[in-house]
């Protein structure tokens, strides 16, 4: 067990590297600079400021000096703001992390209530409903998602402010993350439970004389989990990746629309910060459900 | 006086397909004495499971009873409720099915399994129906038991997961233990092996068994009585003596045709031709006129009744019927000739 964690840790830190070098490449493959505005600042100013960055270098120069920084725990300051990438990480983390993290749990939740319901009530009405909803909502991507209930709520209907600094109004956001994730958690869960019910050891519960209940419940759930847990380490992608749109439609300040503004004001530094953090936590919640994994299936051994 | 456990009448059972009403049980009827074990066989789809399953209300959608009674001792099980039905289940009428390898939920332990049918019918507390799982382990000859309760199916062979299924379903001591196809699944040796537990256990314990096998050679010196079912009708039943020695319906005779035996040496056995009969289709007369050598003009038309051939020997075949008809004939014809 131990010794499979410990693998699996070394496969991440090279799996974090190759990130890092394909981001910083391609990072600076991407015409212009940081210093390059509409607004042209003094040839002798840019050349300095270039120079202070190591940005008149060759990029594996580059590259290297970033490394060696990276190793020693400073990852820079922003290019446009100045100030240090790690606490403005820190600080734009803890939104991201609260939005993404009920969205998660909600679109968890959600999928599994209603996944399950669909499965033991299949064809009845309240499953065509579900799944016609939940069809909906997995094949409309989330900035289009985003931006009609925009639309929709804060314009039209007015029932949320459509942007205030004081009093943030996560819920919207949050609907826009979670629906997708918690449509393909809901199919998931129906398709797997039908399956799960149709399976022989669900007949022999029930001739043993378990009640629907303790059928459903014990017998069939956890096995249904099975591929729902599977799917752990894509949600946490998703939600990230997701978040990045969402946040940016809705003009709140997380982690993802950080990066997005990074990208284009060519902020090396916050770019490459938010690349290995969001790497990280992918990595991570990998191995996590992959543990999770080993607890509901006893069939999936580490050895 | 007979003691009657379960007395099935009529059963008539149909799935509600979308392509049509598949009457997979249509019209069977048997008894089943205390102690006593009963065989019922016959092909892939001729209804034998879907009986068992109709006497537990095991059935899944869209499958239901539709008519007939089943009366276990005296009591229609049909008109039970739910709860009733549940306390029935496991308690006093028990199932093992054919395949053990999936039969076992795989993310719980054997112990687990075990002592959740222990503990839902009998009020023992979780350490006694520990105790009580592991002498039912040892009792079915699971070596290890106090090992294998905590193991998981997969970490069995088929063999000990059927001899778990065939613990758990012992557990509460039912009167009846259906046994459906519970050794198709195996090799041979192991096959030899669950019979001979289940013999031994039901000399033991004095239930009552309905085995169900498609093989007439597996259970041959296990059973007091033998039903043999085509398209989901009986066709002939009888004592096994009467099924193998004397057998009446043709369907039977095919059966027993292709049941190889040692010493035939390079003879080639014979099948019964043509396909199971078409459920959604079924024909007018006789199931198996179709796939019979000797069908005659009025298996098409007429569906056979079950005639009397001896005390405790039954078949449906109009070919009965005939030789009736032709020893009055013969009979006749003699005393017209003394006549003369």
């Amino acid at each position: 067990m131990w010794k499979y964690i410990l693998k699996r840790f070394g496969l991440a830190i090279v799996t974090v590297f190759i990130i890092i070098t394909i981001t910083f490449f391609t990072m600076n493959a991407i015409p212009g600079g940081p210093f390059e505005k509409e607004k042209a600042p003094d040839p002798a100013v840019k050349a300095l400021l270039e120079a202070r960055f190591h940005l008149d270098k060759p990029v594996p120069v580059q590259f290297w000096y970033y490394l060696t920084d990276m190793f020693r725990g400073d990852f820079g300051i922003s290019l446009k703001t100045g100030r240090n990438i790690m606490q403005t990480i820190n600080e734009s983390f803890a939104i991201s992390a609260k939005l993404g993290g009920i969205a998660a749990l909600a679109a968890l939740a959600a999928g599994l209530v209603l996944g399950s319901i669909a499965a033991i009530m299949r064809n009845g009405v309240f499953d065509r409903v579900i799944i016609f909803f939940t069809t909906l909502f997995v094949s409309v991507p989330s900035f289009v998602l985003a931006t009609l209930l925009l639309l929709v709520f804060c314009l039209k209907l007015a029932w949320f402010p459509v942007w205030s600094a004081e009093s943030h109004s996560y819920f919207l956001p949050i609907l826009a993350l979670a629906l997708y994730p918690m449509s393909y958690i809901t199919r998931l869960t129906k398709s797997s439970m039908l399956d799960v019910l149709g399976q022989d050891y669900i007949r022999t519960a029930r001739s043993k004389g378990l009640a629907e209940t303790k059928v459903i419940f014990k017998h069939a759930l956890r096995n249904a989990l099975i591929p729902v847990i599977t799917y752990m380490g894509p949600l946490v992608a998703y939600i990230l990746t997701g978040s990045l749109v969402v946040e940016t439609v809705f003009t709140i300040g997380g982690l993802g629309s950080k990066f997005v503004t990074g990208i284009t004001n060519r902020d090396y530094p916050m770019v490459m910060a938010t690349t290995i953090f969001l790497s990280v936590l992918m990595v991570v919640a990998t191995l996590i459900s992959d543990l999770i994994y080993k607890l509901v299936d006893p069939k999936i051994s580490f050895d | 006086m007979k003691d009657t456990l379960l007395n099935v009448k009529d059963l008539q059972t149909a799935f509600f397909t979308d392509s049509g009403v598949v009457r997979a049980v249509n019209g069977v009827s048997f008894n089943l004495e205390k102690g006593k074990v009963l065989g019922i066989v016959g092909e892939s789809g001729s209804g034998k499971s879907v009986t068992a399953y109709s006497i537990l209300r095991i059935l899944v959608d869209p499958g239901k009873v539709v008519g007939g009674e089943v009366f276990f001792k005296g009591e229609d099980v049909l008109k039970y409720s739910k709860r009733e039905i549940r306390s029935l289940r496991g308690e006093k009428i028990s199932i093992i099915f054919q395949d053990p390898m999936t039969s076992l939920n795989p993310v719980y332990t054997v112990g687990n399994q075990l002592m959740e049918t222990i503990m839902l019918h009998t009020d023992r507390n979780r350490s006694e129906a520990r105790q009580r799982a592991i002498e039912m382990l040892t009792l079915v000859g699971v070596n290890d038991p106090e090992k294998r309760v905590k193991q998981y199916p997969h970490e069995l062979s088929g063999g000990m997961r059927q001899r778990v299924m065939i613990a758990m379903a012992l557990a509460c001591e039912p009167d009846i233990l259906i046994a459906d196809e519970p050794t198709t699944a195996l090799d041979v040796t192991i096959q030899a092996q669950i019979l001979e537990l289940m013999q031994e256990l039901q000399k033991k314990l004095g239930m009552a068994i309905i085995i169900i096998t498609h093989d007439l050679g597996v259970i041959a010196d296990m059973c007091d009585e033998i039903i043999v079912m085509y398209a989901g009708r009986i066709c002939e039943r009888g004592t096994s003596d009467e099924i193998f020695y004397n057998p009446k319906h043709e369907y039977t005779k095919g059966l027993l045709r292709s049941i190889p035996k040692l010493g035939m040496g390079h003879i080639r056995l014979k099948p019964i031709g043509g396909s199971p009969v078409d459920l959604l289709n079924m024909p007018k007369g006789c199931a198996f006129a179709s796939r019979c050598d000797r069908a005659m003009k009025i298996c098409l038309t007429n569906q056979p009744d079950e005639i009397a051939i001896g005390p405790e020997h039954m078949a449906a075949c109009w070919m009965n019927v005939k030789a009736v008809y032709d020893e009055a004939a013969d009979s006749g014809n003699k005393q017209g000739g003394d006549d003369k």
